[in-house]
């Protein structure tokens, strides 16, 4: 199974405590500036501006210009990409311990009679 | 630097022995795991897991033993790039730990511990991806639990 081009980047993105909790918050929010953020967040609003940064280049959010400020949005498709991308992956060990399970049972089946 | 970690679980009807044999014989293992295994388990011991692919050339998976002790714990570092030593920076370590639950009975844990956002000259990014593309599905389970625990 291929995966996504920009994988390393999408994971970067995704794998920082303070990142994903800016996506939650834009889940909650639909639209925020980069300063309605950082109310919501124990850090500053430099950091959460290199945070959002992160996000826009692995494609999870995109930003607008509206008068002085950066309105930031989530990109429904690419967290569908995601979401898709994981579904067919997240079960590869699950599968694996299956057929252990199967073999080992078949093995021992096999010297019992 | 974050750390993560995954656990899967399993009970198996069979004793301990046998489960170690499926989960460390090179025999065994290309049936659950992949096409070909050239690597004994040994502590120490290096080699590689080949993966045939339809349309492609096979993709091949470098793996170093880390711990063998029989019938309990068999652990491994994986997708770390040709032609250097497995380190916890620039691979994924797989845990299976065995468990006897009773005389035919055997829990089977295996844990998948990686770290991220390893940092390598470019010249070895390139056999990285490639080598760590079965190594997505680590990725895929966090993404996984994250988007679960956004929806709740």
């Amino acid at each position: 199974m291929p995966a996504p081009t920009s994988d390393d980047q999408l994971w970067e993105a995704i794998t920082d405590p303070t990142r994903r909790k800016l996506l939650d918050l834009l889940v909650t929010h639909g639209r925020a500036t980069a300063t309605m953020l950082t109310v919501d967040m124990p850090v500053s609003r430099q950091a959460i501006s290199k945070h959002l940064v992160v996000l826009q280049r692995a494609g999870l959010i995109e930003g607008h210009k509206e008068g002085r400020e950066v309105l930031y949005r989530l990109r429904e498709q690419r967290l569908a990409e995601a979401a898709e991308a994981l579904a067919e992956v997240a079960q590869r060990w699950d599968r694996r311990l299956d057929a252990i399970k199967r073999l080992a049972e078949e093995a021992h089946q096999a010297q019992v009679r | 630097m974050t750390t993560y970690t995954i656990e899967r679980d399993i009970e198996i009807e069979a004793p301990v022995e046998v489960v170690w044999r499926t989960i460390t014989e090179p025999n065994q293992v290309r049936r659950w795991l992949c096409d070909s295994v050239a690597v004994e388990a040994q502590p120490g011991a290096s080699g590689t897991l080949t993966f045939d692919r339809d349309d492609e050339e096979a993709l091949v998976v470098n793996l170093t033993v880390v711990a063998v002790e029989p019938h309990h714990r068999y652990s491994f570092r994986w997708c770390y790039p040709s032609g250097v030593s497995a380190t916890p920076a620039n691979s994924v370590l797989v845990t299976f730990t065995l468990t006897s639950a009773g005389e035919e009975r055997t829990k089977l844990r295996v844990e998948e511990t990686s770290l991220e956002a390893v940092d390598w000259p470019d010249h070895e990014k390139d056999s990285y991806v490639e080598s760590h593309q079965d190594g997505w599905q680590t990725r895929g389970e966090i993404l996984r639990e994250l988007f679960a625990t956004e929806q709740t």
